[in-house]
């Protein structure tokens, strides 16, 4: 980790006018340091690579920090409220990913979209989706962030187009969404998030045709979590190089794990699509900690070693904490005080969620057709109803 | 105004759950009364809910052969080889196991795949056979379910026998092409020259307690509007174990769909040798001579529930239980003769009502026994939305609702 940040380090402080209260302000948040990616955080495909050069601030190092320290506390909370039996359904956790939603939102802006598959409490976070609102989606509660209505794969807010459970489904949508931003000439992209076993499906290729014939503002990203379901990448595709996978699109792998990595990649990718250059295919490569859901010790098709392995070596997380604590950020007892305040934050959200109601019965037929275009009826009402009348 | 209409259909709900008759019976639906309990305290945390993945009190029906004399006792047996045989106790994810082991043992054409088959599915269906039959023989395929059917339809064409399984219902819509219009009609557009009658493709389906919008849905009536596909759903081991050799080695394609919540719901002493139920064939499972009821799946648990009640309440009512088993083709003949004798039929599927089978199935008996009926032919299925999460229990034809068609059809 240590190699990766080059003792070149430009400390400058931007902020700087000499006087000393400034000088301290400054070096509380704004001082910036350039740091340089490790040469493996990327592999390309018929195009260059970003640049390793990547500049931060302190105060950006630590929200990223703390985004990821929420996100994988939001997570363990689910598991735990999966295990308690107040989140039915079906669950899925992106704990060991983290890096992949915060970096790529760290590199966007609101207006640019995203959308993803069923893993989606972590992008529903960095959508701007608050804790309480996803927690209480996971338990179908009125204030869920879909109204409790969608459950754990069915969350969405502004430009985030979901939490979609079919594999594969929403890589034709993404592309769908792409071109609106092209047809208004904004100067946005999408981010089209699929794993690697979803990869395999006919409208991934469908999309990409689409994309790359009318030059679409679509990144397509495959997160590599090196399994779907218990089937390991090198098992379902015949080419796991998933970043080549695009053929006559552009393609690049990135390390996953490092948050930075990504948020580079992400800002070259945008920059690259809303240039006109057309659509690209990033490869995240990346690793899900926990089982594929909740019904899944995850343990069967890979060594308990290799998990242990990730977590100790590759951990986003632990991987950014070095990175500070190298930089003088901060202390370990500061870094301490943040892990703190993101458990302190989730439980409370954790605890406020499980006293929301659940959603009124009448929501049964809500949102099936748009407000006032509702069949006079919906067939299955009738039998109670008439039950009702002749009481 | 909707508000308050739906305050009265919930307090309907709620006075039926409570009112004696129900609360006293032992069948009682107890996945519904703890919903609607859950539902009734509207602010506070709802208390935990009970496990679920299977149907509860499916162990205790009627139905279900737990001996093996009652499992033998069975006329369709007779001619199969299987009547005076051995019988061992499974339940249906292992009569299905069984059903495969038998035709890849019969059938050296005979290869089955899917996502994670190889190493069990999610509901271990294939537990055991790759390792069995080899992996050539039982394997994984890519996350692709239109590529999965459609390579099943290939070999199919080819003569192979073809037994795809596509991991929950909620996912055979990728394939929905190749279902239709491959498989569906590969005899017809080639003039009878090729068919993909060894193609079988297995799915989960229906609901399971907590499946929310994917992992919930029972979407045979898509298939039974498609001339050129047979559909099959059993209701028990002994049913599903049947049933399967008999699609498997049926020579038209087959699309078989197991109620998932049957899974482990009960055993059964399930004949341990090759036999094969009939396809098209219903079963009347209970006889009666005041209402038919008809359904398939695991809606037939509910179903038989629903006529205890209803006989108990109701001194002297006795009614008819018919299991379709397979919708395309359907018994039409075993349904007329029952209604031709009872005047009244009630019809029950989880699937929407509207465009769902029992349409069909109420369309034809009205041609057929317009004179002899009574009543109004009733449909209790599931409500008209998307397969909803939390309310999964206010969404199902429930015991309670389909007890109210019989009533509804006995009181006309
Ligand atoms: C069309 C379809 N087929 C199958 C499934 C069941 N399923 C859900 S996730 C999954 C594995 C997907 O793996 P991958 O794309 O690598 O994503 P990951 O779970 O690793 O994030 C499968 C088979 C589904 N949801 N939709
Ligand atoms: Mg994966």
């Amino acid at each position: 980790m240590l190699s990766s940040i080059t003792s070149r380090l430009s400390r400058n402080i931007s902020v700087f006018n000499g006087r000393s209260f400034v000088r301290q302000f400054a070096s509380a948040s704004a001082e910036t340091v350039n740091i340089k990616l490790p040469e493996s955080s990327f592999k390309t495909y018929k195009c260059d690579p970003p640049s390793l050069d990547i500049e931060v601030t302190k105060d950006e190092l630590l929200r990223l920090y703390k985004e990821m320290a929420v996100m994988r506390r939001m997570e363990t909370a689910a598991d735990g409220l999966y295990k308690s039996k107040m989140i039915r359904g079906f669950c899925h956790l992106c704990t060991g990913q983290e890096a992949v939603a915060v970096g790529m939102e760290a590199a966007i802006t609101e207006d640019d979209a995203i959308i993803t598959a069923y893993r989606c409490h972590g992008f529903t976070y960095v959508r701007g989706g608050t804790i309480h609102s996803i927690l209480a989606e996971l338990m179908g509660r009125k204030a869920g962030i879909s109204r409790g209505k969608g459950g754990s794969m069915h969350m969405f807010s502004k430009n985030f187009y979901g939490g979609n459970g079919i594999v594969g489904a929403q890589v034709p949508v993404g592309t769908g969404v792409a071109f609106t931003q092209k047809y208004l000439e904004k100067k946005n992209a999408t981010f089209i998030l699929y794993g690697d076993g979803a990869a395999n499906q006919g409208q991934v290729f469908e999309a990409f045709n689409m994309a790359k014939l009318w030059d679409l503002p679509a990144i397509f990203v495959c997160e590599n979590n090196f399994f779907g379901m218990g089937t390991a990448a090198g098992r379902s595709s015949a080419n796991a190089q998933y970043y080549t996978r695009g053929q006559y699109i552009p393609g690049l792998q990135v390390n996953g794990m490092d948050v930075l990595a990504v948020k580079q990649a992400c800002s070259w990718a945008k920059n690259w699509t809303t240039n006109d250059q057309g659509p690209l295919v990033l490869e995240m490569v990346t690793y899900r900690y926990g089982g594929h859901s909740m019904s899944d010790p995850g343990t069967s098709y890979r060594t308990r070693e290799e998990i242990q392995h990730m977590r100790s070596t590759k951990d986003p997380i632990t991987g950014l904490r070095q990175r500070i604590l190298e930089l003088g950020f901060s202390t370990d007892d500061e870094i301490k005080k943040l892990e703190k305040e993101a458990r302190a934050v989730v439980e409370e959200a954790v605890a406020e969620a499980q006293k929301e109601p659940q959603p009124d019965e009448s929501e049964i037929f809500t949102n099936i057709y748009a407000k006032g275009t509702e069949p006079p009826i919906i067939r299955g009402r009738e039998r109670e109803e008439f039950a009702v009348m002749n009481q | 105004m909707q508000t308050s209409r739906f305050t009265l259909l919930y307090r309907n709900f709620a006075n039926n759950i409570y009112s004696k008759p129900l609360s006293r019976n032992r069948f009682i639906h107890k996945a519904f009364f703890h919903a609607t309990k859950k539902i009734l305290q509207t602010s506070g945390a709802p208390a935990p809910a009970p496990a679920e993945g299977y149907l509860p009190g499916v162990a205790q029906s009627k139905f279900i052969k737990s001996t093996q004399e009652e499992a033998l006792k069975n006329s369709e047996l007779m001619n199969t080889g299987v009547a005076n045989g051995e019988t061992k106790k499974m339940n249906m994810f292992q009569a299905i196991n069984d059903a495969m082991g038998i035709a890849l043992t019969t059938d050296e054409t005979a290869v089955i795949f899917g996502e994670d088959v190889a190493f069990g599915g999610v509901f271990r269906c294939t537990l055991g056979l790759a390792e069995m039959f080899g992996r050539d023989r039982v394997f994984n395929t890519p996350l692709s379910e239109q590529g999965i059917v459609g390579f099943g339809i290939g070999m199919a064409a080819v003569g192979h026998t073809a037994i795809a399984e596509i991991q929950f219902a909620d996912y055979i819509f990728p394939a929905f092409d190749q279902l239709v219009n491959e498989a569906a009609k590969y005899r017809y557009r080639s003039g009878g020259l090729f068919n993909v009658g060894g193609l079988t493709v297995r799915s989960p389906c229906s609901a399971v307690g907590h499946g929310g919008h994917y992992h919930s849905q029972s979407p045979e009536a898509y298939f039974t509007h498609t001339p050129g596909l047979i559909v099959v759903m059993p209701r028990s081991p002994i049913q599903a174990k049947g049933l399967l050799l008999a699609s498997i080695r049926d020579r038209n394609p087959v699309i078989f769909l197991e109620p998932k919540i049957l899974y482990r719901a009960a055993v059964e002493e399930v004949p341990v040798g090759d036999y094969e139920l009939p396809l098209g064939k219903a079963e009347i499972l209970k006889s009666g001579k005041d209402v038919t009821v008809v359904g398939y799946g695991s809606q037939l648990y509910t179903l038989e529930n629903a006529i205890k009640l209803a006989e108990k309440d109701i001194p002297g009512l006795s009614c008819e239980l018919i299991d379709l088993r397979s919708l395309s083709p359907w018994d039409v003949d075993t349904v007329a003769n029952s209604v031709n004798k009872t005047g009244r039929l009630v019809i029950s599927h989880e699937a929407p009502q509207t465009s769902g089978f029992a349409a069909e199935v109420a369309t034809s008996i009205m041609e057929r026994c317009f004179l002899r009926l009574e009543a109004p032919i009733q449909r209790v299925c599931g409500l008209d939305t998307p397969f909803p999460l939390i309310f999964e229990k206010f969404y199902v034809p429930d015991m309670t609702k389909c007890y109210d068609a019989i009533k509804e059809v006995v009181n006309y």
